[in-house]
């Protein structure tokens, strides 16, 4: 299993309970190679956030199997899935930033979840980051002083400032213009390169499709195409 | 402050970020913490003064036990008790000496009002009894209508009062009969009358011709060098046949007047409560302003859940929280509250002061109760759900 970051196998979920209990996910199997630049599609309600969060340790697996970093999720404690979480960086539709931290604020919780950093390099490390995707300007600015794609970039620079070894991210690019949504996936893709990082996005956005290296299409919770382009 | 706080938690100062974000709400939020502080220390401060003024005619006398009637609620609101058990106590080998005790309260005319003084009636012959600051004016005692004023009475002039002396002396009238001060002590206005004055018991019986030598209100005893006050108390309670009299050390009957005056009068009850109400609008405050920024902030707790942050981390913040409105909250309560008392004590001349033990008290018990309010709100925390971000 060394080359895969995650792999889901037979996954099935359900939401509600008796009457109401509806199947969101239907026999869900997927393998991520390390350093994979995965692209996750399909129309709305079809299950691709149900699958996010499955695979991101925030549902407990209810059915089926997904082995993240060489650890099983189904059945694992809830503190084993809080310390996977961890090693994971989320990116969401909104980009969920706290509002009352600065940028370099923002980027330095995604750090300082691992115990034992001290503040000095915390910032040292929000700066270089937040450098890397384009904000060294911005670096103690307040969300509210960001634009749309400025905020989603200091959100990328969050999940990324961990080393995280998956990114998994929700439509990230949803609430952007066509340059901003660009150039935040550009630059998800890029440091993904660099880093050696594994990432599964989410999109509609066809013209994200063609720096994918792969395509998984769901539809009515079950997955239906599977395109390499790599 | 941020920096204490980061230091103090080794992480960045989240709850004082969020806490200081919207300055308005903030300020409002420690006006609120800084309101009940204050509403505690007058509070307090009254209650403080109510004991202390209960407990400070005790500072006029040197006794070791007194023996009072069983319906002698206090030492200045005594009941008859007969003087043969002064005799009887002072067959005990380690008592000394007894001086029985006289109390009334007498109007005095002040031209627009009356005052009232509580007066005590005390052997002249016998100073021992007295207090090593007012022994000197048991002679003054001994003339005829000899009388000692309090300089600290409530409505008795402060200029009128430093006039008096040996050589100046104050002739008043009171229960038709006229009296001469011929010195001052400091003792203050309470809540039962608005000061005291010592006369000798003689003059006492003139002023109140319908009380007997025989039964005075309270019976001093002084014990021989050495002597184990509970131990003659013990033994007296024994000996005196009577099974009603209260037969206690002075330290005790001081505390037991305390006590009735806390538990069992409508002000004593009145002000705890008032303490009480003081706590809880503070606990309602701090709770009220804790829980309304976890839920404005669910969303970004959420998202640190979804991070990885584990349950002790919002605690944390929440604590945080607590931490700061309690201490920067106190801060404008202290200089109030004590500003207040101050102004209250000038007018009412009651002893009311904010004492370190009160700051104290009040500041450990505004950064419990705010920890208390910040436990209660994080019960809300378990509605952030990072499942629910996308
Ligand atoms: N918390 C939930 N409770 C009940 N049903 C849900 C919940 N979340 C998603 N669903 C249902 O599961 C299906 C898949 O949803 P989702 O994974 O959000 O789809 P997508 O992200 O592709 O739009 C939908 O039919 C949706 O109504
Ligand atoms: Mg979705």
């Amino acid at each position: 299993m060394t080359g895969i970051t995650i792999a889901a196998a037979g996954l099935n979920h359900w939401f509600g309970r008796e009457e109401t209990r509806k199947q969101a996910l239907f026999d869900v199997s997927l393998a991520l190679p390390r350093g994979s630049f995965t692209v996750l599609m399909g129309p709305s309600g079809s299950g691709k956030t149900t699958v996010l969060t499955l695979l991101g340790c925030l549902r407990s697996v209810q059915a089926g199997s997904v082995r993240l970093l060489g650890q099983e999720l189904h059945g694992a404690p809830e503190a084993h899935l809080v310390a996977l979480r961890r090693r994971l960086g989320f990116i969401f539709q909104m980009h969920n930033l706290h509002e009352s931290l600065t940028a370099a604020q923002n980027v330095m919780m995604g750090l300082q979840v691992h115990p034992g950093i001290d503040q000095a390099t915390a910032r040292a490390a929000a700066a270089r980051v937040l450098g890397l995707v384009g904000l060294s300007d911005r670096v103690d600015y307040l969300p509210a002083k960001l634009s749309g794609g400025q905020k989603q970039r200091v959100a990328v620079a969050r999940a990324l400032v961990g080393n995280p070894a998956l990114v998994l991210a929700d439509e990230p690019t949803a609430a952007l213009d066509k340059d901003s949504a660009a150039g935040v996936v550009d630059l998800l893709r890029r440091m993904g390169r660099a880093r050696g990082t594994t990432t599964l996005l989410v999109t509609h956005d066809s013209r994200i499709l063609d720096r994918a290296d792969r395509i998984l299409t769901l539809e009515d919770g079950r997955i239906v195409k599977v395109e390499d382009r790599s | 402050m941020s920096w204490l706080l980061q230091r103090l938690f080794g992480r960045l100062p989240v709850g004082w970020l969020q806490l200081t974000h919207n300055r308005t709400r903030f300020f409002a939020a420690l006006a609120g913490v800084a309101f009940a502080n204050v509403l505690v220390f007058v509070q307090l401060g009254i209650m403080n003064s109510m004991s202390a003024a209960t407990v400070r005619p005790y500072a006029f006398f040197t006794a070791d036990i007194l023996i009072s009637a069983p319906d002698a609620n206090t030492l200045t609101d005594g009941a008859n008790v007969a003087r043969q058990w002064l005799w009887q106590a002072l067959a005990d080998p380690e008592v000394a000496e007894g001086m029985g005790l006289y109390v009334a309260n007498v109007p005095w005319d002040r031209g627009m009002t009356d005052i009232s003084l509580t007066t005590f009636g005390v052997d002249p012959f016998q100073p021992q009894f007295l207090a090593p600051a007012l022994a000197p004016t048991a002679g003054f005692l001994q003339l005829r209508d000899g009388a000692v004023l309090d300089r600290l009475a409530r409505g008795f002039k402060r200029t009128e009062a430093a006039a008096i002396s040996p050589a100046t002396p104050l002739s008043f009238e009171t229960e038709n009969r006229t009296l001469t001060a011929w010195s001052t002590f400091a003792g203050g206005g309470g809540f039962g009358a608005d000061g005291y004055m010592l006369v000798s018991d003689q003059t006492f019986l003139r002023l109140f011709p319908a009380r007997r030598a025989g039964a005075p209100d309270h019976i001093l005893l002084r014990l021989v060098p050495g002597a184990e006050a509970a131990a003659v108390v013990t033994r007296l309670r024994a000996q005196l046949s009577d099974p009603g009299l209260r037969i206690r050390t002075f330290a005790e009957a001081k505390a037991e007047d305390l006590r009735y005056q806390q538990t069992r009068r409508p002000t004593g009850v009145i002000f705890g409560f008032g303490v009480l109400i003081g706590v809880l609008v503070g606990l309602v405050i701090v709770y009220q302003v804790l829980s309304s920024d976890v839920a404005d902030h669910l969303r970004e707790y959420a998202t640190f859940k979804a991070m990885g942050y584990r349950p002790g981390f919002f605690l944390g913040v929440v604590f945080e929280e607590a931490l700061v409105l309690g201490c920067l909250g106190f801060l404008p309560g202290l200089i109030f509250g004590g500003g207040i008392l101050a102004l209250m004590g000038k007018v009412t001349t009651l002893p009311l002061r904010m004492t370190p033990g009160m700051a104290a008290s009040v500041f450990l018990g505004t950064v419990a109760f705010s920890a208390l309010s910040g436990a209660i709100a994080t019960r809300r925390l378990a509605a952030a759900d990072p499942a629910d971000l996308f």
